[in-house]
């Protein structure tokens, strides 16, 4: 029999609406699942079960006196980056390992508001930074397909959350693939929303014109319930969009055919591993089989992304973490003789190798007689990045390229060695660098059984088209529907 | 060889916004530590700025005045430094794109006015306070003024004398006040000031090498530290040395500057757009807004008063140095026409109590009204002009209008010519010593008479028809 924490959202909802289950039960089938699996996989900074059952004891009661939205009553895991009233938020750093925030973040209220039960927060590399969760001052999180390697990262443990079971859905945030890259790497789907569709207030901020919040789900239909309750405008950002988003589970079973994808030729030339290879393959002639058809594009200015990331991201980042001093919360050293030592014995001890290298390259490009040839060249060419997508969106409604250029990556194979690991993301930076909206999905497995994602990218604000060809993708396949046996 | 200095100001001041800038908070001065804080203000993670548009507001107002242009497109910057007052480590400002450029104010100047270039106009947040206890080994933080709103206002460097300086500190003092977007109150830190003064030989269009002043918390100290700055500039390059290009603290207790960091110290503030804000637009039609609601600025008031009410200059300085106390001279004057008679009492009698009550806000005790009504009853000489200072006095203690101070004191004039009559002939045949020596030529006798009247009536008496009737009682006698 399929246990609760197995199901999609979408089902329990109906479970739950028929009066099949509560949410109590559903949240004490996860719960379990945490107790038996957590220590194999490390998604959780801190899991808060006792909170989540009173979480749900309130949905029932909402149920009971009429309530009915489709997320009521449904778990859900946060990031350790999004702050909760009285909730640890640590950011997977030491600097912030007893900094329990004051606020909800906007998405947290919105969850609160839709009657989800939240579970915890789960584990993420440093402030974001990293694409294996490795860098996290909590430790590692392990892939549930193969604990000896890595979910990706940054929302590793969002994503190994859902992947395992540990929670029905999750959310994560998304600056450079942070959601698109574990989702591949877990076998999961996650989309990253278009800058400035998801409220960031509360989102302890990484690089700002980059960072975005978004779901993680077993299925694209769950995407859609999650973008229905993330997707809004909020006064209290002021980078968020005044605009009405559509509800995004009307498009879930519209037809596709017609539609026309673009393969740009300078994403699909640097493909070369075999399994990445036959999934791209393999997903374009299921796409052509629901009546799509296909334009080659080339988009010259995607081979800077990577590049003009590395300047923007840790510029911003340089600025954004400044604030954590010692001075008003968080880590603090013990040991100073006066301001400027306890300064930098703070933050020397607070935070870790990846965030100091972020930190003190922004530091250097932003520096006097070096920003216009840092920053300022890197912001041009983040506006050819995204002049080259808005000239390929006039020949086609949605892009299709790969996630990430290989399968997971075992864990300790990239951590000591920073290049590669930034090259993980080179597909993913991009949409970023444009502020696209991006979709990664499960496209199947490779030769040794490990999930490798599809990543498909939309105009701005075209998240519904993405959940469109998405959910038109998975009536066709079934690779969401592989779970990893743990 | 001889040297002329060229100086240039920047300004900070405080807008009178009812809640900080980039957050909700109250804006009070004077609650407890922390009290004005949230947690966008403490720096919390994961929060986000939503600016204040009544700032906006208030900068475009200030900007308008001083013939700015406005840039449709400004943005926001953040200006990156460790202290323990600014918790974010950074504060917003502006930076490449400021909100306003290339304006101009006037300054009078000898006979004329002369025009000094303001550079720019930018919005940014103001820092908290540290509050040191010399006794502890540790420091307080006070986060209550941490993104007050402040604009910066940079003049270019147009100034020649420590007076030119000061006559331009007074001018845009004078506007931010007529404006009501900034309290104007140096001491308390919501005007403040830093100077930039260089010295060139007489003649030469090249610049020297710059010192930086600081902490001038009065027009005085700024002056003062000009001087003082000018003179020390002046003897280095006298003897040959060079000026260095440095920040200099001013010393109120010594009147001196001295060295507090050098350009190898100054620090990179590594300023970049703040990706947390968009670009700012304002358009055109808030501008005309804006401009439409501007009222009358110091300078164009001065003048309006030299004309319509054919005041002296000195008169019309004085009247117009507050927009309360112009007001308060118009009304009174749409009353009780006669301009000057007006303007000696405001500037005079009114100035003298209300610097004595510590008050800036003229209506706050007398109305323009009750000032009317008392010159009117001395018009009529129902009392006399020193009479009327007198329950002017008692107006401005107590609040109460002329006419029932005169009632309650008995202070109406004695212009009964027959009472006053028996009074001089009473004074006269008691002084019969006086008379004689009157009437031999010491005419100069004749206040002492007058003196002897108005202390029979305690000073009731009106002293035009006791001298009249004396002259007619001494002539009858020669």
């Amino acid at each position: 029999m399929t246990e609760l924490y197995e199901m999609t959202a979408w089902q329990l909802a109906e479970a739950l609406e028929k009066g099949h289950t509560s949410s109590v039960d559903i949240t004490r089938s996860v719960i379990k699942r945490i107790e038996a699996v957590e220590e194999l996989i490390h998604a959780y900074v801190t899991a808060a079960p006792e909170r989540a059952l009173e979480m749900a004891k309130e949905a029932d009661m909402k149920r009971a006196r009429g309530a009915s939205n489709k997320l009521l009553g449904i778990p859900i895991a946060i990031k350790d980056n999004m702050c909760m009233k009285g909730h640890r938020t640590s950011c997977g750093s030491r600097i912030l390992s007893n900094f329990v925030p004051p606020y909800d973040a906007t998405v947290v209220s919105a969850m609160k508001e839709a009657g989800m039960v939240i579970l915890g927060s789960c584990n993420m590399d440093e402030f974001a930074m990293g694409s294996s969760t490795e860098t996290s001052f909590w430790g590692p999180t392990r892939n549930p397909w193969d604990r000896d390697r890595t979910p990706g990262g940054s929302s590793g443990g969002s994503a190994a959350a859902v992947s395992a079971g540990e929670a029905v859905v999750s959310v994560g945030s998304d600056t450079g693939g942070s959601i698109r890259l574990p989702a591949s790497f877990c076998g999961v789907c996650g989309m990253k929303p278009t800058y400035g569709a998801v409220s960031r207030y509360g989102l302890v901020a990484y690089a700002s014109s980059l960072d975005q919040i978004g779901p993680f789900g077993k299925d694209v239909r769950d995407l859609a319930l999650l973008l229905n309750v993330l997707c809004r405008h909020d006064p209290k950002d002021s980078t968020s969009v005044p605009r009405q988003h559509p509800d995004f589970t009307t498009v879930l079973d519209a037809p596709v055919a017609g539609m026309k994808i673009g393969l740009p030729r300078e994403f699909f030339s640097k493909l070369d591993h075999p399994d990445v290879e036959r999934v791209m393959k393999e997903a374009q002639r299921v796409f052509h089989g629901l009546g799509i058809r296909f334009v080659e594009l080339s988009l010259p200015y995607l081979d800077y992304g990577i590049a003009a990331y590395y300047i923007i991201a840790p510029c911003e980042a340089s600025s954004n973490l400044a604030r954590y001093d010692g001075v008003k919360y968080g880590h603090r050293a013990a040991d100073f003789s006066n301001m400027i030592d306890m300064y930098r014995y703070t933050r020397a001890e607070g935070f870790g190798a990846e965030v100091k290298r972020r930190i003190m390259l922004g530091t250097y490009a932003l520096s006097s007689g070096y920003y216009d040839a840092y920053y300022l060249k890197a912001a041009k060419v983040r506006t050819l990045i995204t002049q080259d997508f808005k000239a390929a969106f006039k020949k086609c409604d949605a892009i299709l390229c790969p996630v990430a250029p290989t399968p997971p990556f075992k864990l300790g194979e990239k951590i000591d060695d920073p290049i590669q690991m930034y090259l993980t993301d080179v597909f993913t930076i991009p949409v970023n660098m444009a502020g696209l909206p991006g979709l990664s999905l499960p496209g199947g497995l490779s030769a040794d059984g490990l999930p490798i994602g599809i990543q498909l990218i939309a105009p701005h604000f075209e998240e519904a088209r993405l959940i469109q060809l998405g959910a038109a993708y998975q009536r066709e396949t079934d690779h969401h529907l592989a779970r990893p046996s743990i | 060889m001889k040297y002329e200095a060229v100086i240039g100001l920047e300004v900070h001041a405080q807008l009178l916004t009812a809640s900080k800038a980039f957050c909700s908070c109250t804006t009070k001065f004077g609650n407890v530590p922390n009290s004005n804080t949230c947690p966008i203000c403490l720096g919390m993670p994961g929060v986000l700025p939503v600016f204040n548009k009544r700032a906006l507001e208030f900068t475009v107002r200030m900007a308008l005045a001083c013939n700015c242009t406005i840039n449709e497109i400004s943005r926001f910057a953040r200006k990156n430094y460790y202290y323990p007052d600014l918790p974010k480590n950074y504060q917003i400002s502006q930076y490449e794109l400021p909100l306003a450029e290339h304006g101009w104010i006037e300054i009078d100047e000898g006979n004329g006015t002369k025009k000094i270039g303001i550079t720019r106009i930018h919005m940014e947040e103001d820092a908290g306070k540290l509050i040191h206890d010399e006794t502890k080994a540790y420091s307080y933080v006070d986060l209550n003024r941490t993104g007050v709103p402040l604009i910066e206002i940079v003049s270019e460097p147009d100034m020649r004398t420590p007076e030119e300086a000061a006559a331009y500190l007074k001018a845009l003092h004078s506007i931010l006040v007529y404006l009501e977007i900034c309290d104007g109150n140096m001491e308390e830190g919501s005007f403040r000031c830093d100077a930039n003064v260089s010295l060139r030989p007489h003649g030469s269009k090249g610049l020297g090498v710059k010192t930086e002043l600081k902490n001038m918390n009065s027009f005085r100290n700024v002056q003062k530290a000009l001087q003082y700055e000018i003179d020390r500039q002046n003897e280095a390059l006298a003897s040959g040395e060079v000026v260095v290009q440095e920040t200099r603290l001013f010393d109120p207790s010594t009147g001196a500057t001295s060295s507090m960091r050098s350009k190898e110290q100054a620090h990179d503030y590594r300023y970049f757009p703040d990706p947390d804000l968009l670009p700012l637009k304002v358009s055109a039609e808030f501008v005309e807004q804006v401009r439409s609601e501007l009222p009358e600025l110091p300078m164009q008031k001065r003048n309006r008063f030299v004309e319509q009410y054919q005041l002296p200059r000195y008169d019309a300085d004085v009247l117009t140095s507050s927009r309360l106390l112009a007001d308060f001279f118009e009304k009174t004057t749409a009353l009780y026409p006669q301009a000057k008679t007006v303007s000696n009492w405001v500037m005079t009698e009114l100035l003298r109590l209300m610097k004595a009550a510590n008050e800036d806000n003229p209506s706050r005790r007398v109305s323009p009204e009750m000032l009317a009504d008392l010159l009117q009853l001395m018009d009529k000489g129902v009392v006399s002009g020193k009479m009327a200072k007198t329950i002017f006095e008692e107006m401005y203690d107590t609040g109460r209008d002329a006419s029932s101070i005169v009632k309650e004191k008995g202070l109406v004039q004695v212009s009964d010519e027959d009472e006053l009559r028996s009074l001089v002939r009473k004074a006269l045949a008691e002084n019969p010593k006086e008379v004689a020596k009157y009437l031999s030529g010491k005419t100069q006798l004749l206040g002492h008479f007058v003196g002897l009247v108005m202390k029979a009536t305690r000073g009731k008496a009106n002293p035009a028809i006791v001298n009249k009737l004396l002259l007619e009682e001494l002539g009858k006698k020669a």
